[in-house]
């Protein structure tokens, strides 16, 4: 009883100072931001119900082809990665699967108003324009028209099913960001090279990517490879659904993906930074059960010696 | 030389060679211990083990770790954690290893405070954990520069800097610690050589001279008893080990060891595998930048009690406390002048004191973590304030303590 005691006494000392050096002090070193479950109410719902097949015709009136691949509907990107970040500062995404991992409101806000929908308006003042120029309809109801590009995009793209983690981080992410634990780099996965001098020509051209990236942002985005455990997952999370929430005036726009896209990207993230996270758990398990046993036995064996002590 | 006969067993023929019946009896079977004891008396074997721990995943991670600022931080987060089968599991264990084996010294050395296991004849038991723990701080120290993160070398940089003294400027000093002018290769290299060569070694020579230590004064009991080792065990070997007040090593003492041991690993591989946060900041899986600090560079969490006390004052005056800090446990066996080998409950002032010390060291722990600013600052120049009034106090209030 009385040592039952005195470890009540070593315990109660041990959490007080856990608190304070752990979740007190990070608590106030670190702004905490609650997820709004990526539901961006800041942006204005469709008013319209978009037509696909009008959609297709405005997204190609629209000029949207004029930078933007569509892979799904055999429209290959009209430039390569170095080009088109040497153009506008970075490479121009393929829409083939936008439908599918960013929110639809999000989608009609960014053909309406780039910076604005991408929380990036402060980048751009003093003349400064986003490299994607809004959109001001084609003639007709332009509510319409952008719902109706919406649901064209929504249309071509796979099922949010289909798409796996690698898909979600490349899309949403991966121009901007390498991960060089998963050989990921801005212009795409590094392949290996049989001649030093083919893989010496790639590296290359992601620095020249590179270049054009920093001259664009500021600074060089940084590689994720171990985001998961330096930031973690709410940070990440909360971060991708509101950058200027956590970091105001950061040159990185709000990526506007749906909560399961952005469950794939952390599921990326952790496949980088922590792979081996089920076997820990269940290598664990295996662990604890030994431990208990072995102190079971523990048990038995002090109670049988100490028995002819006392 | 000795005469040998032929031996029956290999029991026998070792026997004949290396005495190992002799050596069990002297450092097991008949190393008396009082029976009057908690489970505090285990966290010697507790530390004992942890080392091991420590000893054993450190070999594991050594075969794949990488001393060079351009390979450091991938053979750990990438070779080691990805590629290597099991190899998160000893980086785990590594780690949590390292933060937990401070926690077992604080218990360690509070419980010596507690109960008075520094006096008549055990001042070298205390002397010599206290070098322990300077060495196992210096080994922490040395390890966590070696992922290379945002914070190995941050930290590097701010406690390689307290060596130019203050006013002194010694410059000079810093460089020659680092090995350059900012920490880089040379700096790494050294820190690898003492982490996994000199200190190790150090620390293993010192467990020698803490147990070696023990042996002549004796382990001290819950009451401090003065227990006359030789008629106690006397009464032991006759068969009466219910009335001796002392028990055998082995298997007494073991048996009981072991069940604490077995407790404490629950909780320690709990940690490893669901809750390791605490013993690895996030900040040091950012990969070393010398051109971008961290807004929030702070110690591991056992040294943070002895940061504060760096903190609230200038940097002359702050170094000075600092380094008084560092020292003065050391001299608690002197301070304290009261002749009582007693638990603090019963040794009046002195309960307070000990209290009180212990709540302020986990104070300032906690502010050392915290930025210093507003009322953080002001808590943590009070704790630092009553810090040193209480180790003034000491001799004043143990001086006149009234025998128990």
């Amino acid at each position: 009883m009385k040592e039952l005691k005195i470890l009540a006494v070593v315990v109660f000392f041990t959490l007080l100072t856990y608190w304070g050096v752990e979740p007190y002090a990070h608590s106030v070193m670190h702004k905490h931001v609650e997820s709004k479950d990526f539901k961006y109410e800041d942006l204005k719902p469709l008013k319209k119900r978009g037509d696909a097949k009008r959609g297709a015709e405005t997204f190609v009136n629209a000029g949207c082809t004029g930078c933007h691949g569509v892979q799904a509907a055999n429209m290959p990107a009209p430039m390569d990665p170095i080009s088109a970040a040497a153009s506008f500062g970075v490479n121009p995404p393929d829409l083939s699967n936008a439908g599918a991992l960013y929110d639809e409101k999000f989608l009609a806000a960014l053909i309406k108003n780039p910076a604005h929908a991408l929380k990036v308006e402060h980048k751009f003042t003093e003349g400064k324009q986003h490299p994607m120029p809004g959109f001001y309809g084609v003639g007709g109801d332009i509510e319409q028209e952008v719902a109706d590009i919406v649901a064209y995009l929504k249309s071509i793209s796979k099922n949010i099913e289909e798409i796996t983690p690698k898909m979600a981080f490349e899309d949403a992410c991966g121009r901007c960001h390498a991960v060089h634990y998963e050989k990921w780099t801005q212009i795409g996965e590094k392949p290996k090279f049989k001649h030093k001098k083919d893989e010496l020509l790639f590296d290359a051209k992601v620095l020249d990517y590179q270049d054009y990236l920093t001259k664009y942002m500021g600074k060089l985005p940084p590689d994720l490879s171990m985001y998961i455990r330096s930031r973690g997952e709410h940070y990440i999370s909360t971060f991708m659904e509101d950058p200027q929430a956590l970091l105001p005036g950061t040159s990185m726009p709000r990526v506007g993906v749906n909560e399961e896209a952005a469950e794939k990207v952390i599921e990326y993230l952790q496949d980088s930074g922590d792979l081996k996270r089920d076997e820990r758990d269940s290598v664990g398990v295996i662990v604890m059960f030994y431990l208990f046993v072995f102190a079971f036995l523990a048990y038995l064996w002090k109670q049988s010696i100490w028995k002819e002590l006392h | 030389m000795a005469q040998f006969e032929k031996a029956n067993s290999l029991h026998e023929w070792l026997d004949q060679r290396l005495a190992i019946d002799t050596l069990e009896r002297v450092l097991a079977k008949e190393y008396w211990i009082p029976k009057n004891i908690n489970f505090l008396w285990a966290m010697g074997m507790v530390l004992a083990f942890t080392f091991g721990i420590l000893l054993v995943s450190g070999i594991f991670l050594l075969m794949y770790y990488q001393p060079n600022v351009n390979l450091a931080f991938d053979s750990v987060n990438y070779t080691i954690m990805r590629e290597v089968e099991f190899g998160w599991l000893w980086r785990h264990v590594h780690a949590v290893a390292a933060s937990v084996v401070f926690l077992i010294i604080y218990i360690h050395m509070f419980t010596g405070i507690y109960y008075g296991s520094y006096k008549k004849g055990r001042e070298m038991i205390w002397i010599s954990g206290m070098l322990l723990f300077v060495t196992f701080s210096a080994e922490a120290f040395s390890g966590y520069m070696l992922p290379w993160g945002q914070m190995s070398y941050w930290a590097g940089m701010v406690i390689t800097n307290l060596f130019s003294i203050g006013s002194l400027e010694l410059n000079g000093l810093v460089e020659w610690i680092r090995g350059d002018y900012v920490p880089g290769q040379a700096f790494l290299d050294r820190f690898f050589m003492l982490h996994v060569l000199l200190l190790p070694l150090a620390i293993l020579g010192l467990i020698g001279l803490h147990f070696g230590a023990l042996r002549i004064p004796h382990v001290n009991n819950q009451d401090g008893e003065e227990i006359d080792f030789e008629a106690e065990a006397a009464k032991y070997k006759a068969g009466n080990k219910k009335e001796a007040k002392v028990i055998a090593f082995k298997p007494d003492f073991l048996s009981k060891d072991m069940f604490v041991l077995s407790v404490f690993l629950i909780f320690f591989f709990y940690l490893v595998f669901w809750h390791y946060s605490f013993a690895m900041d996030p900040i040091n899986f950012d990969p070393a930048d010398p051109m971008k600090t961290p807004p929030h560079i702070y110690p591991e969490w056992y040294f943070l009690w002895s940061y504060e006390i760096l903190r609230p004052f200038p940097k002359d005056p702050g170094l000075v406390a600092f380094g008084i800090a560092q020292v003065i446990f050391f001299l608690i066996p002197f301070l304290d002048r009261s002749p009582n080998v007693a638990p603090a409950s019963r040794r009046g002032k002195f309960n307070i004191w000990f209290w009180v010390m212990l709540v302020d060291v986990i104070v300032l722990t906690v502010m050392g973590k915290l930025p210093p600013e507003g009322i953080f600052s002001t808590i943590g120049l009070v704790a630092t304030v009553v810090f040193f009034a209480l180790w003034i106090s000491l001799p004043f209030i143990t001086k006149n303590e009234k025998a128990v």
